[in-house]
C-alpha cells in the first residue's frame, strides 16, 4: 500500500496523481464523470461489468487496477453503489456557480435530505466546511447503498469524500 | 459424507457432494448454520463467479438454501466430540450424544480468534470482534457505545465499519504493526469519518473497576517494546480485540492428520493437497482451518472438497471431477493474487509440496 | 440503568429491524426486566444495562461476555437455579430467573 494509506489509512492527494481511475481535467469539467480511488491489486471487479457503456477496464487479471476512459463515461452513477470499497465517487464540475456536485455511496441509517446543509469532510475525515445536499437516491438494485450528492466550492472536487451532519 | 461446519466452505462441500448424489449429513454446534457468513454485511470482492457485489449474508442464504433443495441433512446444535478410526465420530446433538460413522469426513470447523492478554482485559467490556459483529448483526444490539478497535487487519476494519453502520462510535483504530494490515479501501471508509489510526500502538491497561470506562494504549518501538511515557488514554466503554484468527485443528489433530506450522496461513494447519485431501484417508478439510483466508476461498476450497469426495465415492467420473474441480481451480487463482494473495498461493502450494512428500 | 433503551438497534442501515420473539419479563437478581423470548440471555441482560455475569471464585473478579458465540465461558450465570449457564447462548424464556455467579455458584441439590 502507499504510504499515507497505509499508515493513516486515507489516501493523499499526492498517492492518487496518475492513477488509472482519475479523469483527466479536461474531461472533469465537460460534465458529470466517476472517479475511481482504487490504488490497490486486490482481486476484484465488479465495477468493470456494472458499467453499461464500457468505460471501466480491469481486464484477466482482476487484481488489476480499473482503469477508467473518461471519453466514454456518462455519469450515469452506475458504479459507485456497485463497488464494494465504496472507491468510486461521480463528480461534476460543470454545474453552474463556482461549484462541484460530488455523489457519495453512503451506508447509514440517517439519510440526509435534498436541501439540507451538511459539513463536507475529506478523505482523513476534517471537516471541510458547509455543503448542500443536492439529492439523494436509493434503488432496489443498489442493494441498500445510497447515493448522496453534496454541492461544494469547485476547488473541493477532489478533496469532498463524505459528509456529517450538523448539530 | 458428514461435513463439520455448516459454515461457507461445509455448506460448499455438501452441495456439490449432494449434487452428485452422494448422502450428506452436516454437523454444526451453533444454533444457525453459515457461520462466520451471516454475520457479513459488507458487498464481497472478487468476480461475478465469487458472487462479487453481493452481501456476505445473502450469499450465505443463497449456499443454505441450495443445500437444503439438494436434501443436505443440516443438524444444529450438533458438536462433533471427536474423530475415532475409521472415520467414526462422536457427535452431542443438543443433550444426547450418538455415535455417526461416515464414508468420507470434510471437517470445515473454521477459526477461533487469537487473544493478547493486558491489565483489565477480563473486564467486561473487552470482548473479541467476533462478538462485536455477532452481537450487532445476529442479536440487534450494540456492544457499548464508544469503543476502541485492537488490530487493524481486515477483520479489525470491516468490524470497525459495522460498528459504525450499528450507531456505535470509534475512539480509533490501534495495531502494533507500522503500517495498517486490512485492504486500504477498508481503512478509508473508517478514516472518511474520521477515525484515527494509531500504528505501532498497543494495548497498555483497560480502566474500570466493573467494567470498561476507558482504555490506555502505548507506542511500540521496532522491537515491539513499549516506549514509556507515550501513554495516550482514550474514553471508551468497549475494547473490542481483533488480532488474528487461528484455524480450530484440535479434530484434525485428534484423527491423527499431519500437520505443519505455517505463519502466512494463521498457525498450525492440517497438511492437504490440491483436492483439499489430507493425510487421514477419507478426511478432507475445507476453509479456514485448512488455513485462514476469506469466505470466497472457503467455499471454493469446500466445493474442490465435495468434488473430491463424490468423485471418491464413484459418484462423478474422472473427466468429469476433473473438468468441474479445475474450473474451481480456475476461479480460486484471481483470489490468491496480488500483495495479499501470493503469500497465501505460496502457502498453499507449500502444503500440498508436504503431501507429496 | 437509565440509557439502556439505546443499546438496542431499532432499525439497521443494512438488515432493517431485527425478528425478535414477543416481549417477555424475567427477574435478574431480584428486579423484574424485559427482553425478547428466544434471544440470548446475555442480549436481554445488556438491553437493560447489565454488563457484569458473574466473579470469579478466587480473586473475586467481575466477568461478562467475551466471545458471545458460547465458547469461553466468561458469560455463565445461575439461571433457573442451575449454575454455569452460558448465557450469550442460552435462549429467553418468560419467567427465567436469572442471578449473578458468584465462583461456581450454588451447590445443586439432589
Amino acid at each position: 500500500m502507499t504510504q499515507e494509506l497505509s499508515t493513516c489509512g486515507y489516501l493523499s492527494e499526492e498517492e492518487l496523481k496518475g492513477s488509472p481511475g482519475i479523469p483527466s481535467e479536461a474531461r472533469r469539467k465537460k460534465g458529470p464523470v466517476a472517479v475511481i480511488e482504487c490504488t490497490q491489486d486486490i482481486p476484484c471487479n465488479p465495477c468493470e461489468g456494472s458499467c453499461k457503456v464500457g468505460a471501466i477496464t480491469v481486464g484477466e487479471d482482476i487484481t488489476n487496477l480499473p482503469h477508467l476512459d473518461g471519453e466514454k463515461c456518462v455519469g450515469c452513477t452506475t458504479c459507485v453503489p456497485v463497488c464494494p470499497g465504496q472507491a468510486i465517487f461521480m463528480v461534476d464540475e460543470s454545474i453552474e456557480g463556482d461549484k462541484a456536485a460530488v455523489t457519495i455511496p453512503y451506508e447509514f441509517r440517517s439519510v440526509p435530505e435534498k436541501g439540507q446543509v451538511v459539513t463536507a469532510l475529506d478523505r482523513s475525515g476534517t471537516e471541510l466546511g458547509d455543503a448542500v445536499v443536492a439529492g439523494v437516491r436509493k434503488t432496489e438494485k443498489m442493494d441498500q447503498t445510497s447515493l448522496v450528492t453534496i454541492e461544494v466550492p469547485k476547488e473541493w472536487f477532489m478533496k469532498a469524500r463524505g459528509f456529517r451532519f450538523k448539530k | 459424507m458428514v461435513t463439520i461446519g455448516a459454515g461457507p466452505a461445509g455448506l460448499a462441500g455438501a452441495i456439490e457432494a449432494a449434487r452428485n448424489g452422494v448422502e450428506v449429513v452436516a454437523f454444526d454446534e451453533n444454533e444457525r448454520p453459515g457461520g462466520q457468513l451471516f454475520k457479513q454485511i459488507h458487498k464481497f470482492f472478487g468476480s461475478s463467479v465469487h458472487q462479487a457485489g453481493v452481501r456476505g449474508f445473502n450469499i450465505g442464504s443463497g449456499l443454505l438454501d441450495e443445500a437444503q433443495k439438494l436434501g443436505v441433512e443440516v443438524s444444529l446444535s450438533s458438536v462433533v466430540l471427536g474423530i475415532y478410526e475409521n472415520n467414526v465420530m462422536n457427535v452431542m446433538i443438543r443433550d444426547h450424544i450418538e455415535q455417526v460413522k461416515a464414508e468420507r469426513i470434510l471437517v470445515a470447523t473454521g477459526a477461533s480468534e487469537n487473544m493478547i492478554p493486558f491489565p483489565g482485559w477480563t473486564l467486561p467490556g473487552v470482548i473479541g470482534a467476533g462478538a462485536a459483529q455477532t452481537m450487532a448483526n445476529l442479536h440487534g444490539i450494540r456492544p457499548g457505545k464508544r469503543l476502541l478497535m485492537v488490530g487493524s487487519g481486515n477483520v479489525g476494519v470491516v468490524v470497525a465499519y459495522q460498528m459504525l453502520q450499528a450507531g456505535c462510535e470509534i475512539a480509533a483504530v490501534i495495531d502494533a504493526a507500522p503500517k495498517i494490515g486490512g485492504y486500504g479501501v477498508h481503512a478509508a471508509k473508517v478514516a472518511r469519518y474520521g477515525i484515527p489510526f494509531l500504528m505501532s500502538h498497543t494495548m497498555k491497561e483497560a480502566n474500570g473497576k466493573e467494567k470498561v470506562e476507558g482504555a490506555t494504549v502505548i507506542q511500540v518501538d521496532e522491537k515491539w517494546q513499549p516506549i514509556p511515557g507515550t501513554e495516550k488514554s482514550f474514553d471508551v466503554d468497549t475494547i473490542c480485540i481483533a488480532v488474528g484468527l487461528n484455524p480450530m485443528n484440535k479434530l484434525v489433530r485428534m484423527s491423527g492428520c499431519k500437520t505443519v506450522y505455517v505463519p502466512a496461513l494463521g498457525g498450525l494447519i492440517p497438511a492437504h493437497d490440491l483436492n483439499q485431501r489430507t493425510s487421514i484417508p477419507g478426511i478432507y478439510v475445507a476453509g479456514d482451518v485448512s488455513g485462514i483466508e476469506e469466505a470466497s476461498t472457503a467455499i471454493i476450497e469446500g466445493r474442490i472438497a465435495g468434488l473430491a469426495i463424490a468423485s471418491s465415492l464413484d459418484y462423478l467420473d474422472e473427466a468429469a471431477f476433473v473438468e468441474q474441480r479445475d474450473r474451481q481451480f480456475q476461479n480460486m487463482k484471481g483470489l490468491r493474487t496480488g500483495s495479499h494473495g501470493e503469500a497465501r498461493r505460496k502457502a498453499k502450494d507449500y502444503l500440498n509440496a508436504v503431501m507429496k512428500g | 440503568m437509565g440509557e439502556s433503551e439505546k443499546m438496542r438497534i431499532e432499525e439497521h442501515p443494512i438488515l432493517g429491524t431485527f425478528e425478535k420473539g414477543k416481549k417477555v419479563q424475567f427477574t435478574f437478581d431480584g428486579h423484574t426486566l424485559e427482553g425478547f423470548e428466544g434471544e440470548p440471555v446475555a442480549v436481554a441482560l445488556r438491553s437493560n444495562g447489565v454488563l457484569v455475569h458473574r466473579y470469579t471464585t478466587k480473586r473475586n473478579e467481575p466477568r461478562g461476555v467475551f466471545c458471545a458465540i458460547g465458547r469461553c465461558t466468561d458469560c455463565i450465570m445461575v439461571v433457573d437455579d442451575v449454575p454455569n449457564v452460558r448465557t450469550c447462548v442460552e435462549p429467553l424464556k418468560a419467567g427465567m430467573v436469572i442471578q449473578t455467579q458468584f465462583g461456581k455458584g450454588p451447590e445443586m441439590s439432589e
